[in-house]
This record gives structure tokens, sequence and C-alpha cells, in this order.
């Protein structure tokens, strides 16, 4: 009814879901159905069984689509939790990234050093190239990314954000 | 895990084919009727049927009308409707009617057959991947892989379809798992591991609602087929609370029969093609109670003028129907049969005294929308108004106080349908209302019929929609169902012809119905019997008879070609915006051009 429900915003959104076949699809397509925004997301088995997958999708939207978002992933049959980590409080999110830079001379030392400063691991080396392995928040890969660019960036690959929430407070 | 603790799993079970597996599944489900339509992914289901009795197989003529025939089928009984279709083209043609069931939220469980397991991605003969293509088109789907699974998917089917908000449920078989022996297992007695709907409402809410309601000025209540859904006792849950409350209620036209037509009460149903005082009192009500229904935007009209003044509560057993179009003050999570006897109860523990003066001088209000009588049609000459039809069609079915049930097909004949038709009781409207699915209603009569043997079951029909499922007259003869096919026939497809007067300068494009049947002569050649009312001193005449014959029977009524359906809301405008009929004041001006843009 206010102005201020046309105000974008990101949501990090944690999903817990029967780990069976064609979930992951049934969430997709219901983001692209119904035109929704993914920005990123991951899945994967967290439970001992293997029964159980935790999806994190971060995705962004008018406060009232966020909503539409999160009760459209809710009464999907396999859906066990939903969560919006973004408005339930501190979380912490990171996303892993592998990055090939390849090169020789002074940029190439201008990488491992620079990889060094932003804390990413040197996991191949050859003579002329490095991959490093690089976790952290999305904005510090993004701007790791953009300093190895001009030093020979040749190949990203990136994880998508997972997410949790601080504290001794669990999604189950 | 402990022997003892060990539940009843794969050794205590019995062994038999899978086939087997579906049909005892069926049969301890409550299942009596399956349509189907057979093919060579799903013969050892077939060979099954031949092999029992519990189960009666309708054999329907196309996949698409097995679908609406089980909708049918469900909307009458409260049941869920059971459709057996064969691999590739079997399911295909059922999507259409799943998409269907999936938009009005009716109980469908849809058993496909599939190539077998190892040929599966293939592009094996008559292969699709029908859990791909149905997944957006079903509230779930599954295909079965491993033979123990098999029977826990069937129950688990079951329960999925008619839990929380119905909807179709698809089950996909391939040959391999109908073919070898697989263990039979009962419905498990433990809750779904995932999926738990919350049908009981929050108390706090309901007091919220309450307080507002019972403060309210310019109340209306505003009910939709969730309450026909949640079983007959939430409709008389409802006519209790609005004849407790003396509110004004109007129906959604998935929810009409919620209340009775025709009580004083009742505003008819609102929306585009609602009445002038159930629109207008939507957008004068200061408090909006919505039960059951979805702010569609047939109903809402243009959403930034929707009832701009008022507070809204709505009470949906599906969460993400809630402030989805409309933003509101009191969301109520529940069944629509639990939210009202909660609301009847705390209405009657809130202490705070309800004005009836001011809602006196709200009903004076809304008599005078009433008294513009925007249904009123004027039955000159020999020319049959397509309106006239429909209540003559209801007050001789009055008259003979036969059980009656009423499906339609999608266009100008359904609205009339909705207008001109009283509903008293829920379950005797079946009409494709989501979707808007041309060729719904013969189909959908038909699995009426079925279960209601010796009801009267009319599809009121538009000539363009009866033929995109003409071919069903068959199964009507096969199995001897008197259904009787009511054709408004104007020869155009009337609601597209007038869209294309008002808003697309008449230019009537593709929307003539040229070289149509002798509907009388194919009557015949589907062993029914076919008349055909001309003048307006036929009508009454072809009625009585078509009613008498204990046969399936198509009337061809020849109506008026040039007849509009209204009142009407032209899209992207508002309530208060409604055109009325020719003889009244008011025109076509309020269609802009983003209203054009909307359907």
């Amino acid at each position: 009814m206010s102005e201020a429900g046309n105000a974008q915003r990101a949501a990090t959104i944690a999903v817990l879901v029967e780990n069976e076949a064609g979930v992951l699809a049934r969430v997709i397509g219901l983001f692209s159905g119904r035109g929704y925004n993914i920005d990123s997301l991951t899945v994967a088995p967290v439970d001992d069984t293997g029964r159980i997958s935790r999806i994190t999708v971060v995705t962004s939207g008018t406060e009232m689509v966020i909503e539409q978002i999160k009760a459209q992933l809710d009464r999907l049959v396999p859906v066990h939790k939903v969560s919006d980590l973004t408005m339930e409080g501190p979380h912490l999110t990171r996303e892993l990234a592998l990055i090939k830079v390849v090169g020789a001379g002074d940029s190439r030392v201008e990488a491992l050093r620079l990889a060094d400063a932003f804390r990413a691991r040197v996991v191949d080396a050859t003579t002329e190239s490095f991959v490093f392995e690089m976790t952290g928040a999305a904005d510090k890969i993004d701007a790791f990314c953009a300093l190895m660019r001009p030093l020979g960036l040749a190949e990203v690959s990136r994880t998508g954000a997972v997410a949790i929430a601080r504290g001794p407070r669990g999604l189950n | 895990m402990s022997a003892a603790t060990k539940p009843a799993s794969t050794d205590a079970a019995q062994m038999m084919s899978g086939a087997e597996v579906v049909l005892r599944a069926l049969k301890d489900q409550g299942v009596e009727v399956i349509f189907g339509y057979p093919g060579g992914a799903v013969l050892p289901i077939y060979d099954a049927l031949f092999q029992q009795n519990a189960i009666r197989h309708i054999l329907v003529r196309h996949e698409q009308a097995a679908v609406h025939a089980a909708e049918g089928y469900a909307r009458s009984t409260g049941k869920v409707g059971v459709v057996l279709v064969t691999s590739g083209p079997g399911a295909t043609n059922a999507v259409t009617g799943l998409v269907d069931a999936l938009m009005d939220s009716i109980p469908v469980v849809c058993l496909t057959g599939q190539v077998p397991t190892h040929l599966i991605g293939n592009d094996a003969f008559q292969e699709a991947d029908t859990t791909g293509i149905t997944r957006p088109a079903t509230k779930h789907n599954y295909l079965v892989k491993k033979p123990g699974d098999l029977a826990r998917v069937m129950h688990e089917a079951f329960y999925v379809a008619k839990s929380g908000r119905p909807g179709p449920v698809v089950i996909d078989l391939p040959k391999d798992i109908l073919i070898n022996k697989a263990p039979y297992t009962d419905a498990p007695d433990t809750p779904h591991r995932s999926y738990r709907p919350r049908t009981e409402p929050d108390g706090e809410q309901i007091r919220k609602a309450v307080r507002l309601l019972k403060a309210a000025k310019r109340p209306i209540v505003y009910a939709g087929g969730g309450v026909i859904n949640s079983g007959p006792e939430a409709s008389r849950l409802l006519r209790e609370f609005v004849r407790m409350t003396g509110f004004p209620c109007t129906n959604t036209l998935m929810g009409l029969g919620a209340y009775p037509a025709g009580d004083p009460l009742f505003l008819g149903m609102l929306g585009m093609h609602g009445t002038y005082e159930a629109n207008l009192a939507m957008h004068g009500c200061d408090v909006m109670l919505n039960i059951g229904a979805r702010f569609d935007d047939r109903v809402t009209g243009r959403l930034n003028a929707f009832s701009p003044g008022s507070k809204k509560i709505h009470a949906d057993i599906d969460p993400s129907s809630i402030n989805k179009n409309v933003p509101v003050d009191v969301p109520i999570v529940g069944d629509a049969g639990r939210v009202l006897a909660a609301l009847i109860e705390a209405w009657k523990a809130e202490e705070a005294p309800q004005d009836k003066h001011v809602l006196t001088s709200w009903w004076r209000q809304i008599d005078e929308w009433r008294a513009k009588d925007c249904l009123r049609y004027r039955q000159e000459g020999r020319i049959i108004k397509p309106q006239h039809a429909v209540k003559r069609l209801f007050e001789i079915t009055q008259e003979l106080k036969r059980e009656t049930f009423i499906t339609t097909e999608v266009g100008q004949h359904q609205m009339w349908a909705a207008q001109y038709f009283g509903f008293h009781q829920p379950n005797r409207w079946m009409t494709s209302g989501g979707l808007g699915t041309m060729g719904y209603g013969l189909p959908a009569a038909m699995g009426v019929q079925i279960a209601h043997p010796d009801a009267l079951v009319i599809d009121i029909a538009g000539e363009a929609s009866i033929l995109m499922n003409i071919q069903e007259m068959g199964t009507l003869a096969q199995y001897r169902l008197p259904v009787k096919v009511f054709i408004l026939n104007n020869e155009y497809m009337g609601m597209v012809r007038q869209w294309q007067e008002l808003l697309h300068g008449g230019r009537y494009s593709e929307s003539y119905s040229a070289a149509l049947p002798d509907f009388v002569k194919l009557a015949e050649s589907f062993h029914a019997v076919g008349m055909r009312a001309e003048h307006a001193d036929d009508l009454d005449r072809v009625i009585r008879e078509m009613i008498a014959i204990d046969k399936p029977v198509i009337a061809d009524i020849c109506v008026a070609k040039d007849e509009n359906c209204f009142p009407m809301i032209p899209s992207g405008a508002a309530h208060n915006e409604m055109i009325l009929g020719p003889d009244q004041e008011g025109g076509v001006a309020g269609v802009t051009d983003e209203g054009k843009v909307l359907v």
C-alpha cells in the first residue's frame, strides 16, 4: 500500500529440501516461471544420510516479491524449511572461486603478490600460469578478479554464495 | 534400529505386479472410477483392470477430456478425480487439463505411462519427458524408478492432491515398473516428511479480524472457491456468519453456490462481469473479508484503484496467495471452514457491540446500486436473447425441482450462466475459472454425471467451445450418460467478438464461427437426441423436452448474434468505472491503452 513498497532489496534465502530427483528443477522452474531474479544458487546435501539438501539462493526484488518467493518456495512439496537469512539477523556469506591467471614476467610476479594480499591460495602453477583459490564475500572476489584482469586473467569458476546465520541459532 | 521398532517394510509387504500395486492403492484410497485412454506403456494396468471389478474405467475419446471429466467428478463430489493415460502423446494431451486443475485448485491424480526405465532419455517411441513437461502444470509430480517406491508414491500422491490447497499430481510409471513385482504397503499413518500445510488459523489474527469487522461501517464478505474446496460445512458456516453479522456477501466465479443466490444478503458475483452492486460495494467498503479467494485480476480490475479505502482481511489456505496481488492488513492462513468457524466463535465472544444503525445506511446505499438492475435485458420479438435462454433454463429446472449440476465452456455463455443461473448449494457449478479452457464443459459434465447418475447435468456451451471436445459425445453414448448440452449459438466466438467490438474498432478478425456443423444431425450421429430452438416461442418447449429425455441431448439454441455481456469492467479499469448495458448510461470510455495490453 505504501509507496516505499517499490524499493528493491537483495535477499539470501536458505532452503532445506528433500534430496529427491527434480527438486532443483522445481526451484529453478519456480524462479523462471514466475519471473523472479536468481543472482546465485548453490545446492548440496547437508545431512549425514544424504536425504536433505540445502539450497542457498541469492535474489532481489521488492519486499512483496521477496515475500512471494519465500511463500512459493515453502509450498513446494519437497521443501522442509525456508529461511530469509537477510531478514533474520546477522549471517555469514561466503563464496569460493578458482581463478586462472596466465602471464609471465612482472605481471606474473604482481599477480602472486596481490594474491598473497587477498589471501588467495595457489592451488596450481606452471611457468606461465597460476590457479588461485579464494574464499570470501562476493565483492572481495569481484575486486580480486578486477585486479587480475590486466595481469592475464584467463578463466574464473565461482560457486555462488553459501550462507549461514551467526550465533547458536540453527535452521532445523 | 532394532527389529521391534522397525516399521512395516518390504519383508512384511505383499508382492504383486506393479500394475496390481497401482490398482490396489487406488482401491485403498477409495477410488471407484477412473477416466482414461489406453496405449502401449499402460497396457499392464489395462490388463490388471480387466481382471478386477472394484474400479470402473470410463473410456474417454481424448486425454484432455479425461482430466476435465476427473475435475468434474472431483468438484461435484469433493473426492479426488483419477486419470489414466499412456506415455508421450497421452501425457502431453493431458497437460491442458492438468493446468486447468492447477489454476482452479482441483484434486486430481493423473497416472501416465512411461517407456521402460532403461529407455528413458533415448527418444524411444512415445517417450516424452512427462515429469519435465508437467512440473509447472501440477502441484507435484513423481517418476517411479524403483518398485519399492511405487506403493508409497501412490498413497503420497493422494495426500498431496487433497491436502492444503488441492491440485493435480502426476505419477509417471515406466512400463517395467508396472510389469515387475513390487511390494504393496498400506498408506503410512505417519505425517509427510516435508509437506504439512497449515489448516488451523492463528487465534490472534482471528481476534484482530473480528475487531475490524465489529467496527466496520461498510463491510463486505468476498468468498471464493476455497469455501467450496473446504467442503459443504464451510458453505454452511459462511451462511451462518453472513446471517449473524448482516453483512453483504459476494461470490467469485469459483465460489458460486457457497452463498445461496437469491438471498437478500447476496450481491451476486463480482468482478469483470459481476453485478454493479457487488463491484461498487467492493470499491466503497471500509472492511473487506476475503475468504478463500485470491484477488484474481478478473476480480480486482485495475489494482491501484482496487477498493482504495478499505482494510482487508484475507483468509487463504495457501500462504503464497496472501499479499500476492493486493497487500492486506490482516492475513490469516487456514482452511476456509476452520477460519469461518473461528470467526463465528470469536464474533460471539467479542463484547464490543455491532453498530446496526450504520450497517443499515450501508445497505441503503447498496440497495440504490441494486436498483440499477444491472442484469436487466429486454426479450422482445422472436430472436432469443442468450440471457433469456439461461434464465428460462434456470427457472424451469427450479420448477422441476430436479437436482441440477451446471458445467460450462468458456466465453460469453459462461458469464451469462454465472449471471442468470442461481446456485443455492456448493458443488453444483463446474466452470473453468483460472485457465479459461474452452472445451471444459462437456467432459466435466461427463464426470459429474458419472458421480451423480440420477441428477440433471447440463453443459451450458457456446457453439465454438463445444467443438473443442465434441468427440466426447461418443463417451456419453457409450456409457448412456444423459448429459444435456445447451448451446447458446450466436455463430461467433462471442467474447472475442465482444472485445473486438469494444476495443478493436469492430474488426471481427477470425471470430466468426464459419462452416458450423448441423448440431441436430451431429447429435444424432453420436446416438444422442438433437433439437433446436430458432425463435423465442420455441425456447420453453425445447428446454422441457431436453430435460425430459433420458438420453444425451444437444439443444442448439439460436440466440442473438451481436449480444454483449454486461455489466463489464473493461480491462485496466476500476470497479467504479464499469460499463452497464446499452440500455443504461455509460460508454466504453474506460478503456485505456494500458488496459488494451491486458487480457
